[in-house]
């Protein structure tokens, strides 16, 4: 105990800061600069051409696809999308660079400024966050080196060389690692949900760099930073923030400097390793490629792109708000992804607008954590927005209780039945509503009950209780509890 | 045969006077047997080429022949094309075997018919301006073996004018074609940048670089320029624009035509008997009713300095796929990948090669960038501008083309800046993009002297129809090297 309060006193003077870069593989069917196929998976450099290989003599084209792609963000991140940027080369010699040389974007990125709206944490403690973004560029990837293998030497797959990516840098405006994390989390399902990135992390399609520094509370000026590279998990990206923030601390507080530098998670060890100081830092030689003519992008173009895009989560967010009187809560949790939002608009659109809330309550909740005790997707529910929209309006017309709805989700999810109509039907579960039925199982009860009966007479509540319990359990929870209570309360009174 | 314009050689392959073969192996010969003096050629495949001419023949015969099938072609050994071993004049691609045609490649031989007779020598990666820094050794001029034929285009410019090639492609960075065109007695068009596709042509400085031809006259160039030219979707500085016939005009009497005369030019640092038959071209043209004006160019002799940040700055990072690790040049020994880079490109490139490697990632280097590069762009700005300014005067700019004639060999190799400074005519025109030629004016102490003539942009069609009415009334294009005789 001592130990955590100590920790959280300390934690308590310091201020953390975080700025995040992310490299999101647009979804192109080819390269950025050649034609070759961009598919995943492919037979070591079979999917590297002419331009790919860096031949002597062969020069890029842009693919208009993947600018589509940088259009389709800025405006989703109400960027200002530049009606010129420029492409720059950034010099380097390495194996799986063919070129020697990354074409990217320099001093004229093609969309700058923008902003997020995420939510921070879970029910009660949530919190609403703006992040606001820098700057998101294009820029080729570079080729993969297999170090295995070869007998010493190092193989190259250039299948990966010249897939396009967007570099999206954040503002340094995140100051825990759960706002790091609600934050890539909140980009990874927008980029999905603009259909711009297919957001595989295994595959190395969304990845994320960490920019961490500290400083005392209250101190205007930004801590040295370090920079944690390659970050291809939302718990890696936590656990490396929150090591990296301990080690710092512990770096001051014995006297010593931060010094600038790049570092490594290692999520064996669930450490931080420097890989290179700001010494070793590369001169890039940047300049404008005379290959590539700047990029224009008109009104027109912008405008088309915008009448493409769907719906967008801040836009339907305030939709759930206006029209289904969600919570600002709700609506957020139910537009953190695009399947969620699509899930939940379609067993509105079946339950009913005035079902929205028990649909919202259903989806965020019982089939929420349906879906996280199996560690399944929304996307693989074995429930679908069909049969828990059903379910609801069985909810909703009192032939089943809330109680009673839970056996039947249940069922539905081990696929006990196509719909809750067909298991309330044959495990018999529909709800007793003629009164005389349950005026009988009442009276049975108080009959049988003459010491519970007493007790609520000399003034015990709980007594009640227990009578509708027994109400419920004779009726094998079928019983409308609120035409249960009715009754027992008449005849209590009477 | 040897001797016949582009023109009369079609002519004689259309009424069967002769065939493609036939004439092909004229020129095969003519390479075997003089080619051991001049270097011009580094690649020849007599196989390959008479595959070629045979096919040519076959569509002669179809009646499928364009102006040009048939008609050999020697090809500066920068443009690669598939199954020839591409060098760029370097050890570093000395084994490399192209797997892909160039644009220009495709466009001469694929479509028009021609038949490549093989690859010309040039300087290393087209860096030089006298053929000495090629891999494979330098070219000597056929008017005097002991001289330099120009660079970097050196190899096309000695074979065209030896007669081992009725014509030849060249490249133009800072006068890679006009140069040797005008030490070899030849006629070379630099078009406006953009107009030819640089595809498969390897890149020197890529806003610079721009291909052409290069033979004995100007409708010899008008006719290869009409098959060089037109977009190209590979390559993103190519030009969409409408085609053009660059033979039509050719005829065209020059009744008023305006020829500026900048004053820069005509200045100090030319040798005075090239500029007596530069001044004596210009009097023919007076003759033949054009008139002169005098316009400034106040920037050009930034140009050099200009030009020696940019294009180095650029060709550092061309150069940077050259690294061993895909094709071409391989150090053998090596401990790590840091020394197989240093040791492949310390043994795999030529010293003028280095030099500009050097200078170009010092001036893009953290800290010089803003001194060296954006300051060479905005002198290059204000180079293009003083152009568009002296056009407003002028339908075409004339000058000498070199400041001398035909240098010794080794006799500026040591010297990088006076190397340089050859090319001070000629440079400014890259920078600017604009179309520029040079062609045959005279003669100084028995050396061809050439006339440069500079017009606005996209103006190929006028430069040609200038320099043709002039190759009517002169016959100095038509002299021969003794050993074309």
């Amino acid at each position: 105990m001592g130990n955590v309060s100590e920790t959280d006193e300390a934690m308590n003077q310091w201020e953390v800061v975080i700025g995040i870069e992310t490299h999101a593989q647009l979804a192109t069917v080819s390269k950025i600069f050649s034609g070759a196929s961009t598919a995943f998976g492919a037979e070591p450099n079979t999917q590297a051409c002419a331009v790919d290989l860096a031949l002597p003599g062969v020069l890029p084209v842009l693919n208009k696809k993947a600018v589509e792609c940088a259009i389709r963000f800025g405006l989703a991140i109400g960027a200002e999308v530049a009606q010129k940027s420029v492409f720059a080369r950034k010099n380097y010699f390495y194996p799986d660079l063919p070129k020697g040389y990354q074409i990217s974007q320099m001093d004229l990125p093609v969309v700058v400024g923008g902003h997020i709206t995420l939510q921070v944490g879970q029910g009660d403690k949530a919190y609403e966050k703006v992040v606001r973004l820098t700057r998101a560029h294009l820029e080729e990837d570079a080729g993969k080196s297999l170090h295995e293998d070869f007998h010493g030497k190092s193989g190259i797959d250039l299948n990966r060389a010249g897939t396009p990516l967007l570099e999206i840098v954040s503002e340094p405006d995140m100051r825990s690692s759960d706002e790091a994390v609600a934050y890539a989390k909140s980009l990874h399902a927008l980029v999905q949900w603009i259909d711009i990135c297919d957001g595989n992390m295994q595959e190395g399609s969304f990845r994320c760099d960490a920019n961490v520094s500290v400083r005392p509370k209250g101190q205007a000026e930004f801590g040295t930073r370090r920079e944690i590279k390659n970050l291809n998990s939302f718990r890696f990206l936590k656990e490396a923030i929150d090591f990296e923030v301990q080690w710092q601390i512990n770096e001051i507080e014995e006297g010593r400097r931060i010094q600038q530098a790049t570092v490594l998670f290692d999520p064996d060890s669930g450490e931080t390793r420097m890989m290179r100081s700001k010494e070793d830092a590369h001169d890039y030689r940047y300049f404008p490629d005379p290959d590539l003519l700047p990029l224009v992008i008109s009104d027109e173009w912008i405008a088309r792109v915008r009448g493409e895009l769907p719906e967008l989560p801040g836009q339907m967010r305030e939709r759930f708000v206006s029209e289904f009187g969600l919570s600002n809560y709700d609506a957020t949790t139910l537009t953190a992804n695009s399947e969620i939002a699509a899930f939940f608009q379609l067993t509105v659109a079946i339950a009913g607008k005035q079902n929205a809330k028990p649909c919202a309550n259903w989806v965020m909740v019982d089939l929420a954590a349906r879906l996280n005790k199996d560690g399944k997707e929304i996307a693989e529910s074995p429930v679908s927005a069909a049969q828990l929209a059903g379910l609801i309006l069985r909810i909703a017309d009192n032939t089943i209780s809330n109680n009673i709805a839970k056996k039947v989700f249940e069922a539905l999810w081990n696929g006990e039945g196509a719909t809750a109509d067909e298991i309330i039907e044959k495990q018999g579960l529909k709800q007793i509503t003629d009164s005389g039925a349950i005026e009988a199982l009442v009276d049975e009860v108080l009959a049988a009950n003459p010491a519970n009966v007493a007790e609520f007479k000399a003034g015990k509540e709980k007594a009640f209780n227990a009578l509708v319990g027994q109400v419920m359990k004779a009726a094998k929870g079928k019983a409308n509890p609120q035409q249960v209570n009715d009754l027992l309360k008449q005849k209590l009174a009477g | 045969m040897i001797n016949k314009s582009l023109k009369q050689l079609s002519q004689a392959l259309a009424a069967r006077q002769i065939s493609s073969v036939e004439l092909s192996s004229l020129f095969l010969d003519r390479i075997e047997r003089l080619n051991p003096t001049l270097n011009a050629f580094v690649t020849v495949d007599r196989e390959k080429s008479l595959k070629m001419a045979l096919a040519a023949d076959a569509r002669i015969a179809a009646g499928t022949a364009g102006p040009l099938t048939g008609i050999p072609i020697a090809q500066k050994d920068i443009f690669c094309a598939e199954g020839w071993t591409t060098t760029c004049g370097s050890k570093m691609l000395a084994n490399f075997v192209s797997p892909y045609d160039a644009t220009v490649i495709r466009k001469m031989h694929n479509e028009a018919g021609m038949v490549s007779l093989g690859k010309t020598n040039m300087d290393e990666f087209a860096m030089g301006s006298s053929n000495e820094t090629s891999f494979f050794g330098p070219v000597r001029n056929p008017w005097d073996t002991n001289r330099v034929p120009g660079g970097s285009s050196g190899g096309s410019a000695a074979a065209v004018a030896a007669r081992l090639a009725p014509a030849a492609t060249g490249t133009d960075t800072g006068g890679s074609i006009r140069q040797p065109a005008a030490l070899c007695n030849l006629t070379g068009l630099k078009p406006t940048y953009g107009v030819v596709s640089r595809y498969g042509m390897i890149a020197f400085a890529s806003s610079l670089d721009q291909g052409g031809p290069m033979a004995a006259s100007a409708e010899d160039c008008a006719l290869l320029l009409n098959t060089m030219v037109g977009f190209d979707e590979r390559d993103s500085t190519s030009l969409d624009r409408p085609v053009e016939d660059y033979a039509r005009d050719l005829e065209k009497p020059l009744d008023g035509l305006r020829i500026g005369l900048p004053k820069e030019f005509f200045g100090e640092g030319c040798e005075a008997e090239v500029m007596a038959a530069v001044r004596a071209a210009i009097a023919e043209y007076e003759k033949l009713g054009a008139t002169t004006v005098e316009v400034s160019l106040p920037n050009s002799h930034l140009s050099v300095p200009a030009y020696y940040v940019i294009a180095p700055a650029e060709a550092s990072s061309n150069l940077s796929r050259f690294d061993g690790a895909r094709y071409g040049y391989r150090a053998p020994e090596y401990d790590n990948l840091e020394q197989m880079y240093e040791k492949t490109r310390a043994q795999g490139f030529g010293s003028e090669v280095k030099r500009r490697i050097m200078i170009g990632a010092y001036v893009l280097s953290h800290g010089y960038y803003d001194a060296y590069y954006l300051q060479a762009q905005r002198i290059r700005r204000l180079i293009a501008d003083d152009f568009v300014e002296a056009f407003k005067s002028c339908d075409v700019i004339m000058g000498p083309t070199s400041p001398s004639t035909a240098f010794k060999l080794g006799e500026k190799a040591a010297d990088p800046v006076q190397m340089y400074l050859s090319d001070i005519y000629t440079i400014a025109v890259n920078l600017a993009g604009l179309p520029g030629m040079s062609i045959p004016c005279g003669f100084a102490g028995g050396l061809p002297v050439g006339l440069q003539l500079i017009g606005n942009y996209f103006a190929e069609g006028q430069l040609l129809n200038v320099a043709h009415r002039y190759q009517q009334a002169t016959d100095w294009h038509q002299r021969r090297a003794s050993c074309a005789e």
